[in-house]
């Protein structure tokens, strides 16, 4: 069921078109998908403390209505690890166009997986795996199940696959934890559901899984045109 | 919705013959039921008179007696005063051939003979539709019955968006011996939809499976279409059309641009186990092979032949389309060659394709499929029969099917088509066992077993 804070978090977006990554992320962690540790702030020193306070480096990702695809405005900024590298980052991040408050949030590592949902306008919500990054668009390497989905559909996404040998970890390389996967796409395949009337695709992309969990590092909500909204 | 008014109706009132031009659709349609089918039939035209000597009515409430079915043959801006005629009338529900509705883009007109209907509970078909054919029981097509090729009575029903997809199936299925409990053409499905007939073919006896051709769902439809199917205890098999990229041009996200309308209609199919058949050749082939195996298998197949050629073509297409041959049991093979005929143990190969060579007999053959029935790698079997092997008695298709049918794993018979192995044929057909006309469409009828499991 969907909170009075999340109805409250999509109606702030309406004009937008979609919603911030940070409220998207607030949406998910909701839901008890793992997003990273963060903090949203537009002080270098709160920044800095986060930073202190983390095992290890941290990411910079720039906060603005104005800017959707982040990597085509350097609006990312990985593998920061010191305080003055953070402070100047900061400082350039804070300048772009629309950007009150950065998102530091610490950094994960593993294999990038894309987790979508598409509003399907024959069938309604339908949730996507795929290998992550941008190149899933080149592969078109993706199982597509109708949501809600149960945990022997997530089993049989990742064996539709072609690269399942990445999932299921190959030549020694340790591949994702398929519990950990499987409770995310399920509990994310219910969220779409209850986000039916609004959302026109959701990208959570990547979600960096390793042997332990699934943290889906970004989160993309695009909504649909008001005027198809319910009333 | 009780849909039995028009899939048997006992009366009929075809409404807008013509009584000056013999090839109207009304009279061809007319024509074939008036005497012809087990339904009596009835001409309506506003300005009377006969047709073929019999009365034309001028209008239904005219028709004394009562009628089950209306087929509505008028001009477009006509048909909501004659669908009101026919509720007035108490007619049970309606055949709309006419066009010039919604895909003519008089949406408007559609939707005030769909309320109209919808207010009266009185169901229809179409408009812009060929309708029902019910073997044995009526046919609404407008086209000549000298013309038509109909299949027998047989077990698939059948939904077509497009009435010429339908006919064209039809011919193909005559062509192969299947028969069909019902055809409908649903046209502009202003009223009943695809999500209607799963529910009227799922409690027809008749029926064994249901194959539909589809070109595109309404909103949120697709979902209801999966909703009946995964209540629907009979095998559903479907042909898309429309599979190329359309309607992903805003490509911000990169779920929307991987997710197309083909991708997430064939995904989703194979998700709840509905067979989908990439061409109308697999159409036929699936609908065969399921109307005798409506479980399916998990597509590990044992392939005999009594020739390595056709055994390795076999191999290929099953490869081609994703099913496994995989290795057999040392007990399986060592079964097969203790039992072999003296002539063939030292010839004959044993790995799974099984080659038993054409100097086999059909004990042989009959030993083969025995042992591979019952090796647990093994699901399914093809058996590749070719009757010019001396060996082979023209019992062998009666003869394999007794041991199919003890065995308990589906088999699948590739066997010529040809006159003079009918009588083979017919010892596998008669006992439920399918005969594919080539290599392929046996491999074929397999992967439909594949195709309606869990994927």
């Amino acid at each position: 069921m969907l909170t009075p804070r999340i109805i409250q978090i999509i109606e702030s977006a309406r004009p937008a078109g979609w919603i911030l990554e940070p409220m998207a992320k607030e949406i998910l962690a909701a839901q008890k998908l793992t997003v990273p540790k963060s903090v949203l702030t537009d002080s270098v020193d709160s920044a800095a403390q986060f930073l202190a306070a983390c095992d290890g480096p941290v990411v910079l990702k720039a906060v603005s209505p104005l800017i959707l695809h982040k990597t085509e405005h350097q609006a990312v900024v990985t593998h920061v690890k010191d305080p003055e590298t953070l402070a100047s980052h900061m400082t350039r991040l804070l300048s772009l166009n629309g950007c009150d408050q950065v998102l530091v949030e610490e950094m994960v590592s593993g294999i990038e997986v894309l987790v979508g949902a598409k509003n399907d306008l024959q069938f309604g919500p339908v949730v996507v795996l795929g290998l992550g990054g941008t190149s899933v668009e080149i592969y078109n390497d993706t199982a597509i199940r109708l949501a809600p989905v149960t945990p022997a559909d997530v089993t049989s996404m990742v064996k539709s696959l072609g690269a399942r040998p990445i999932f299921e970890g190959y030549r020694g390389r340790p591949g994702v934890n398929m519990d950990a996967l499987t409770r995310m796409i399920v509990d994310f395949s219910h969220l779409i559901m209850d986000l039916e009337p609004w959302f026109e695709s959701i990208d959570l992309n990547p979600v960096i899984c390793d042997p332990d969990r699934c943290v889906a590092a970004d989160a993309r909500i695009l909504l649909l045109p008001e005027t198809n909204y319910p009333s | 919705m009780d849909l039995t008014c028009l899939f048997r109706p006992a009366s009929m009132a075809v409404i807008g013959v013509s009584t000056t031009q013999d090839n109207h659709p009304a009279n061809v349609i007319y024509n074939k039921n008036h005497l012809r089918y087990p339904v009596k039939t009835f001409a309506v035209n506003p300005k009377g008179g006969q047709l073929n000597r019999e009365r034309v009515y001028t209008t239904v409430a005219e028709i004394e007696s009562p009628v089950d079915l209306a087929v509505i043959a008028v001009r477009a801006r006509f048909v909501p005063d004659v669908v009101a005629q026919c509720i007035e009338k108490g007619i049970k529900g309606a055949v709309i051939i006419s066009g010039g509705f919604s895909e003519t883009g008089s949406s408007d007109l559609q939707q005030q003979v769909t309320d109209l209907a919808a207010q009266a509970d009185f169901p229809f078909v179409g408009p812009n539709c060929l309708g029902i054919y019910s073997p044995e029981a009526v046919d609404t097509f407008f086209l000549p019955g000298e013309r038509i090729i109909h299949p027998k009575k047989g077990n698939i029903g059948f939904v077509s968006q497009s009435g010429g997809v339908l006919v064209d199936q039809m011919v193909k299925f005559a062509g192969q011996g299947i028969g069909v409990s019902g055809a409908v053409s649903i046209g502009n499905k202003a009223c009943i939809r695809e999500t209607h007939l799963i529910d009227w073919f799922e409690q027809d006896m008749g029926t064994r499976v249901i194959a539909f051709y589809i070109e595109g769902f309404e909103c949120r439809e697709g979902r209801e279409f999966i909703k009946r199917a995964q209540a629907c205890t009979k095998p559903i098999v479907v042909l898309k059309a429309g599979k190329t990229a359309r309607g992903i041009a805003a490509a911000s996200s990169h779920t929307a641009s991987v997710a197309g309308d083909y991708r997430v209609f064939s995904d989703i199919m194979a998700q709840h186990c509905v067979a989908e058949a990439d061409t109308e050749y697999e159409l036929t082939s699936f609908c065969e092979a399921l109307s005798c195996y409506p479980k399916g298998s998990s597509g590990h197949i044992g392939i005999v032949s009594v020739s390595g050629g056709h055994g390795v073509l076999a191999a290929d297409a099953c490869g081609h389309h994703g099913l496994a041959i995989p290795e057999i049991t040392e007990e399986t093979a060592a079964n097969i060659l203790s039992r072999l005929s003296p002539e063939i143990q030292s010839i004959a190969s044993l790995k799974n394709p099984l080659d038993l060579t054409g100097s086999c007999v059909d004990a042989d053959i009959l030993n083969a499929v025995r042992h591979l029935s019952r090796d647990p790698h093994i699901d399914c079997i093809l058996a590749l029969l070719l009757p010019y092997s001396p060996g082979i008695s023209a019992d062998i298709g009666a003869k394999l099917s007794q041991v199919a049918s003890n065995e308990g794993k589906p088999l699948i018979a590739y066997v010529p088509n040809e006159d003079k192995y009918k009588i083979i044929i017919e010892g596998f057909e008669l006992n439920k066992i399918p005969v594919a006309s080539s290599v392929e469409g046996a491999v074929l009828m397999a992967k439909a077993l594949k195709r309606c499991r869990p994927c």
